[in-house]
């Protein structure tokens, strides 16, 4: 019963005319929350009319409060006949429910209509009173933070990840069901804009809900998808990773205090924002140096690394006998001269906050050992431990573990590998990680299974279709489940494709569909990872927060203990245990037990441990990665044909194809990359999308060279037909220009390992002599001299070997042109056009290499479709018009961008689609962000190092400052920031190698923080009186306006909002996250050709759903989306009816922002304004 | 195969002055494609021919689509649907209001009215400007026009607040409504040789001087409409061609202090009379709505034209006129100074303006 929600209508502008006689409007409003509605009164005769009404207040249940929008309703009064609506508003209102997101929703919304697009704007205020409610048997879930972005979000810092959440809801599609034949198109398109609305809000609901019961406060890495099924329903499903997220004031004085108590910057204060203040105590209870001589031991053990995709797919609809899994298990290897290369000094600090739990030998048989086939994987319930159990437990292991490891090490490790293990899903959506979180990388897995939509609503009914005449309530309860279990055994299978990479976790995870007619194929990937236990919780599933809170913290310090021992290492010498940056590619499987063949090397960084020569991952590239050079996007594309067929015909067909797809994309992707001279892939995600008469694959990933792993060979092409001359020499041209393109590749990226062993000396004493000449002497190891023991595979061999992805490994890289196929493919692989000079493109958050980001930022959504005008085309024709499709597509992106040079795409993201049978469509949303060409790569380094430094001087100088500032607001969530892997992301100095600068990167930015804050309330005093002016503008004072900046028009009221797929924006810092920005709008239109063609259609109406994100960011105070995606972009198109109609969801997380420049021009004023708080705070 | 549908949209609207430009011209795209080849964008940027057709629709489209906001420039700046940085909004506004000088030459002074809209055509084939831009440039004029009228307060002000315009170009569009209002011919044989920026120029000075707002500025109508009583007062200045003694007063003030000071004291000297009687002719008739209409071509078939004819210098009738401006003040029966000040203060500048050497 719990809340109060208030509105109240202000005002309208620019609204259309609807009385044609008079050229004006009477316009009302209705205001409806669940089932209750208000109506303002009706301003007679005006397009811009003042309502000013009173507050209309619902008194709701904090469960409707998230699961309803508030529906605001412009309407034009008729006196004779029916009213019309003039357009819509929904405005969410789960911001509010958020004690630390936004208070007020005010501002101006556009006004929408499904036919016409925007119609004017309205002026609206909401409220919120909420009263807690900490029934334990309550369904709302208010207060839980959701953020679309895949990283520990800017102004928080992890305490705790829980893990893996999953909710769907399913529903009837308003647009399918026979009242449709009664309604007009518009009733129905609205019906579901609603239904989506309310759906999404109990989804998000119940995901909260769920996290509550981990005993989580957030949602990182939320991802929401719809899938229209049609016919059968609507389903709309979401995943996500729980976190406990703090604050990054909360622990801030701790930390303070604790930096103050350590005269040099240890490991303890890098460490303490990680660290809950309680644990702080435990930390000098054991500082045995044993500990740190096993943990080195245990470093010794952990082993090499794959690099390779690692997918099943499955069929699984009806009709097959229970699952057929066919996994594609690849190995690419290729002897390389191993260019040793030093990333420079490794800091010390660094190598110990790395060292944690490189898994051992034994842990690494174990998980070979639980690579159970998919049968034999539990599908587990959650255990539910009593809150001591995993104590009794760690103990126990701990004993048995000990002759590798100290036993505290032991423990830990056991306590990552239970607590990870004892999880259902242990996956993660994130992509980027706080410092350390990530231990080791396997590579990519996925899976993917093909289901028939009709059949399996419900087992119960058996094949036929009758259902629909049946109550739809009836089912409504059985439908989730099916689509539950759907997932959870692609799930199932995801973990276990993991524990064969001797992983026990999954990074980067997602899952995606794509659904034509009644087929439906589920996909779901990730990368296979060792997580550090630093945040993870313990798999029990209290009810008692507390509790298992508590436990946590003392395995954090546990970790901090062993890690803390390692600091004292390093202060003996032995600092380069292993290196921080390189890491996460040591192999977490058994050198001895791979899971597939690969070539193993020893780290080009540490020459320690093993590396695989490639790596390929769907997460961003770790802040810690040491990357030669820059990186760029590649994307292998692929066409195949398909018969049309219908039902389980067409479903065994498309089964039958997908691994081969599937294979010859990773093929393409593999040859890309060595084609730039390249060894690892980043943000890889494979889609695959389904048409009647078509199947289409695109792989985009970004790829680079990580100087951890072999400079990758050349590509070798071999003709089959060796007697004839001409033949030979056609080879011999293809080969040179092959290699040609290599060489002008590795220049145009700037990749050049330096060839020559620059180990810092502290390095170069430990690593055993013997071990250095090796590498010296014959960089490249022998490939085969390791035996390869391919994993057992109890499950169809056969077709592991038949799918084996490494076929050209023998013969590493030899491409062989036999056929015209392979001929087309390396034709394919050279036209592919180099990006223009200025333009550096990629699909994760940043580019590596690049640091001096400017301010200049430019999102952007592009589409296109293009018509096959020939049906009868073969897969070479079809691959390549998608391939020239995409290239064109990106060509035309660089020309319009070519006024941001020197400038980088990122976040490159492609979604492909067959809508009709002849038709691909192409949604491409990406940033552009120009950077400063002066001061590139090293330069960007020291420049970074130094602004660093140099904030480092200052800040030593004005620590006694935010100190006493926090003492005296310490309630205040803006008053302060401290966390190393918030702050970490955004500078550009973070990229530096060195650790040492980060615990006094926590007080500078804290430090920061406290004058960002105090800018902030300056320039809304400032503000203030300025908006006072504004007579004519009856908008009460919001923060949205307080925010408003030089920058926008002098006489506009328009809050500049920026907008990116990024988690950051450059030159500035997040100050506060105001919710999740979720939206699903539908537009039609029956008047196609007087509204531009399809294009001008689809253009006002992206145009429009931009403004509509715009204008809602800007009412909750917000001047920022990021994380901002595109997930849907469904267009059909009926020329001949001249009609059309298009279906688009984006989401995002709405911030505050506030820029870098703005912030350094305000200390002097905060300080001489703060003398007064300063003697306030002497107490602390 | 063809591309069936092709957009792109950024969060800030991204417009390319030149292409905006060749929007404005008219062009359709492809000749705006042609264009841009010939301008060398593409080996700039490495671009094709396809890639240069793309951005240009989706540029032309964008144009199209924000041209509903340019015609109220105002909304501009407040809607919600393009986020454009307000340089640019200022630079798009700037442009889409300029207009073509040969083309304004071809209406100024003539009624925005359908009728002259149909005969754009015509206008268009003469000036080589597309049909399409004359029908901007004119919507533009009739747009403003009718906005104007309506409002109190000074002429250039409301332009400039309205439409957002920088400065000089409000005060063009003040000269376009002002000559619209008054329906001042422009368009014979004679008035030929002067351009717009002339007639801008001589706008400025009736507005500022001849109207009613040039008295009081809290009167509607103020800047558009000439002050009826002013020209009923002109009449009075007859007295100086009508009153013999009066005329040859003025004469001989007159010629005594333009003596030796020019070339062409002959011909002032025989000219005054008819030149005085000329210039005081125009004020007397200017009651009349056809001989406003006719004004500036009475400046110069009554002035001008003999003038040149005995080839004086823009300064000799710089010296002329105020000498003869000036020495009416001395008359001893001439009652109607202020009159005569307003009245040849505006005619000495529209003549000086005029007289092209």
């Amino acid at each position: 019963m719990p809340g109060k929600l208030k509105a109240k209508v202000v005002a309208g502008r620019h609204l259309p005319v609807m009385d044609r006689a008079s050229d004006l409007t009477d316009a009302f409003v209705e205001v409806k929350f669940g089932t209750t509605t208000f109506k303002t009164d009706v301003c007679p005769k005006s397009l811009n009319p003042q309502w000013n009404s009173e507050w209309f207040k619902f008194e709701v249940d904090d469960e409707d409060l998230q699961d309803e929008p508030l529906q605001i309703t412009v309407l034009d009064h008729d006196t004779y006949s029916a009213n019309d609506a003039i357009g819509k508003v929904y405005i969410d209102i789960d911001p509010l429910l958020c004690s630390e997101a936004a208070t007020v929703i005010s501002g101006w919304f556009p006004i929408y209509d499904t036919i016409h697009g925007i119609r004017g704007e309205i002026n609206v205020l909401v409220k919120v009173d909420l009263f807690n409610d900490l029934n334990r048997f309550r369904q709302s879930s208010c207060g839980v933070k959701f953020f679309c972005t895949t990283s520990i979000p800017r102004c928080f810092r992890a305490v705790l990840i829980h893990g893996f959440v999953e909710e769907l809801v399913v529903n009837e599609d308003p647009e399918y069901q026979w009242i449709d034949r009664i309604r007009t198109p518009r009733a129905s398109n609205e019906a579901r804009q609603r239904l989506i609305s309310l759906m999404s809000g109990e989804l998000q609901r119940k995901i909260g809900l769920k996290v509550l019961e981990m005993g989580g406060n957030a949602v990182v890495g939320y991802l929401q998808c719809f899938d229209l099924e049609g016919e059968s329903g609507l389903v709309v499903r979401a995943i996500g990773t729980a976190c406990t997220l703090d604050k990054i004031s909360s622990t801030y004085t701790a930390a303070i205090v604790q930096n103050l108590s350590n005269s040099s910057p240890s490991k303890d204060m890098k460490d303490s924002p990680q660290a809950v203040p309680s644990a702080l105590g435990c930390r000098s209870t054991h500082s045995s140096p044993v500990h740190s001589a096993s943990s080195r031991l245990s470093q010794g053990f952990s082993v090499s690394v794959p690099t390779l995709l690692f997918a099943g797919m499955k069929n699984r609809h009806r009709s097959s006998e229970g699952p057929r899994a066919r996994q594609c298990r690849a190995g690419f290897g290729e002897e390389a001269p191993g260019v040793p290369l030093s990333s420079g000094p490794p800091t010390p600090l660094r190598a110990q906050t790395f060292s944690s739990f490189s898994p051992s030998k034994s842990y690494s048989r174990q998980s070979s050992s639980s690579d159970t086939e998919l049968s034999l994987t539990p599908k587990t319930a959650r255990i539910c431990l009593s809150p001591s159990s995993p104590i009794h437990q760690c103990m126990g292991s701990g004993g048995s573990a000990g002759k590798e490891a100290g036993p505290l090490k032991a423990l830990l490790r056991q306590q990552t590998q239970s607590a990870l293990e004892q999880r259902e899903f242990p996956f993660f959506t994130l992509t980027g990680f706080p410092p350390a979180f990530l231990l080791h990388v396997g590579g990519v897995v996925s899976a993917r299974s093909v289901k028939l939509l009709d059949r399996i609503h419900n087992p119960a009914l058996g094949n036929t279709r009758s259902y629909k005449l049946l109550d739809w309530n009836s089912f409504t309860a059985d439908e989730p489940e099916t689509r539950d279990a759907w997932w959870e055994e692609l799930r199932q299978e995801i973990k276990s494709h993991a524990k064969a990479l001797g992983c026990h976790a999954v990074v980067g995870y997602s899952e995606s569909t794509s659904i034509c007619e009644e087929v439906c194929i589920l996909s779901a990937s990730g990368t296979a990872a060792i997580l550090s236990s630093r945040f993870v919780q313990d798999g029990a599933l209290d009810t008692d927060h507390r509790l298992s809170r508590q436990q946590a913290s003392v395995f954090t310090t546990g970790a901090e203990k062993g890690e803390g021992v390692m600091g004292s290492s390093a202060s003996l010498g032995f600092e380069d245990v292993a290196p921080p940056a390189c890491g996460f590619c040591h192999i977490p499987y058994d050198e001895l037990n791979m899971p597939f063949p690969a070539q193993l090397t020893y780290c080009h960084c540490c020459r320690r441990h093993k590396v695989p020569d490639v790596l390929f991952t769907t997460i961003d590239v770790p802040t810690e990665a040491n990357v030669t050079g820059k990186g760029c996007l590649i994307q292998a594309r692929l066409c195949r044909t398909k018969k049309k067929g219908q039902g389980e015909g067409n479903a065994t067909a498309i089964s039958n194809l997908l691994p081969f797809l599937e294979y010859e994309l990773h093929t393409q992707l593999l040859n890309k990359l060595k084609l730039r001279g390249m060894n690892a892939l980043f943000g890889l995600r494979v889609q695959i999308s389904v048409g009647d008469t078509m199947l289409l694959g695109l792989a985009s990933a970004t790829g680079v060279y990580l100087t951890a792993l072999p400079s990758p060979g050349g590509i070798q092409i071999a003709g089959k037909t060796p007697n004839d001359i001409t033949y030979e020499q056609h080879i011999s041209n293809m080969q040179k220009k092959i290699n040609d393109t290599i060489a002008k590749n590795k220049e145009l990226y700037e990749i050049n390992p330096p060839k020559l062993f620059t180990l810092d000396p502290d390095a170069f004493r430990s690593i055993n002599t013997e071990f250095v000449e090796e590498v010296i002497g014959s960089p490249i190891p022998e490939p085969r001299q390791r035996s390869r023991l391919f994993r057992s595979h109890s499950e169809s061999s056969d077709e592991v070997l038949e799918l084996d992805l490494s076929h050209g490994k023998k013969d590493a890289f030899v491409l062989e042109i036999d056929d015209t196929d392979a001929i087309e493919d390396i034709h394919s692989l050279l036209t592919d056009a180099p990006t223009p000079p200025g333009f550096y493109s990629c699909n994760t958050e940043i580019m590596p290499g690049i640091y001096n980001w400017t301010s200049g930022l430019q999102m952007f959504t592009s589409v296109r479709v293009f018509r096959l005008s020939n049906a009868n085309l073969t897969n070479q024709g079809l691959n390549k018009i998608f391939n020239d499709l995409c290239e064109n597509l990106l060509k035309s992106l660089y020309f319009k961008l070519r006024s941001m040079v020197p400038c980088c795409l990122c976040h490159v993201n492609f979604i492909v689609a067959v809508p009709e049978d002849e038709l691909i469509q192409v949604a491409v949303t990406a940033v552009a962000m120009s950077f400063d060409k002066d001061q590139s790569q090293e330069n960007g380094r020291q420049s970074g190092d130094k602004t660093l430094m140099k904030a480092i001087t200052e800040n030593e100088e004005q620590l006694q400052f935010p100190l006493e500032l926090s003492a005296e607001s310490p309630s205040n969530p803006l008053s302060c920031a401290k966390g190393l892997s918030e702050v970490s992301g955004p500078l550009p100095s973070a990229r530096a190698p060195s650790v040492d600068h980060s615990s006094f990167t926590d007080r500078c930015s804290s430090w920061i923080e406290q004058l960002r804050l105090k800018a902030h309330t300056i320039r809304r005093g400032s503000i203030k009186t300025m908006s006072s002016l504004e007579k004519a503008s009856p908008v009460p004072e919001g923060r949205s306006r307080s925010l408003r900046s030089n920058r926008s028009c002098p006489g506009s009221s328009i809050t500049v909002v920026k907008m990116t797929p990024l988690s950051f924006i450059p030159g500035a810092k997040i100050i506060k996250y105001l919710g999740i920005i979720n939206m699903f709008f539908i537009r039609e239109t029956t008047s196609l050709r007087e509204e531009g063609g399809v294009s001008g259609f689809l253009h006002s109406f992206i145009a429009e759903v931009f403004a509509m994100v715009r204008a809602h960011v800007a009412a909750l105070g917000g001047n920022a989306v990021v994380s901002y995606s595109m997930k849907e972009c469904v267009f059909m198109e009926n020329p001949n009816k001249n009609q059309a109609q298009c279906l688009i969801n984006v989401s995002g997380d709405a911030v505050i922002f506030i820029r870098e420049s703005e912030l350094e021009a305000t200390p002097s004023q905060t300080q001489s304004g703060n003398v007064q708080t300063s003697s306030n705070g002497e107490g602390t | 195969m063809s591309v069936e549908l092709d957009v792109f949209v950024g969060n800030t609207t991204i417009m390319d002055k030149e292409v905006y430009q060749l929007w404005l011209n008219g062009y359709t795209v492809n000749d705006a494609v042609k264009v841009r080849m010939e301008g060398g964008v593409m080996e700039e940027c490495e671009a094709s021919a396809e890639v240069l057709l793309s951005d240009t629709m989706d540029q032309f489209r964008t144009f199209q689509m924000c041209e509903r906001l340019l015609q109220n420039p105002a909304k501009l700046a407040n809607q919600l649907l393009f986020q454009i940085p307000p340089d640019r909004q200022a630079m798009l506004i700037e442009r889409y209001y300029a207009f073509a000088d040969a083309f304004v030459r071809e209406v100024l002074g003539k009624k925005l009215s359908k009728g002259t809209k149909k005969d754009l055509d015509d206008v268009s084939a003469k000036t080589g400007i597309t049909l399409k831009s004359c029908r901007r440039q004119f919507d533009n004029f009739k747009r403003v026009f009718k906005v104007v009228e309506e409002l109190k307060g000074p002429l250039v002000e409301n332009i400039r607040q309205h439409f957002l315009l920088p400065d000089q170009l409000a005060r063009d569009y003040a000269a376009i409504v002002f000559f619209a209002n008054n329906r001042f011919e422009t368009g014979k044989k004679k008035l030929q040789y002067l351009t717009f920026q002339d007639f801008a120029f001589c706008a400025g000075q009736l507005i500022n001087n001849w109207t009613v707002g040039a008295v009081d500025n809290m009167v509607e109508d103020m800047d558009v409409d000439l002050d009826k009583e002013f020209l009923q007062d002109l009449k009075d200045l007859k007295i100086l061609i009508a009153d013999k003694d009066l005329l040859d007063q003025h004469k001989s003030l007159v010629c005594v202090a333009l003596r030796g000071k020019t070339k062409v004291f002959n011909e002032m000297e025989t000219n005054f009379k008819n030149l005085s009687r000329g210039l005081v002719n125009i004020a007397a008739k200017l009651t009349n709505p056809k001989d406003v209409r006719d004004f500036f071509i009475d400046l110069v078939e009554k002035f001008i034209e003999p003038c040149k004819s005995d080839r004086w210098t823009a300064t000799d009738v710089n010296l002329y006129l105020t000498h003869y401006t000036n020495s009416a003040h001395i008359l001893d029966s001439f009652k109607y100074q202020t009159v005569w000040t307003r009245y040849m203060g505006v005619i000495k500048s529209c003549i000086l303006r005029m007289y092209h050497e």
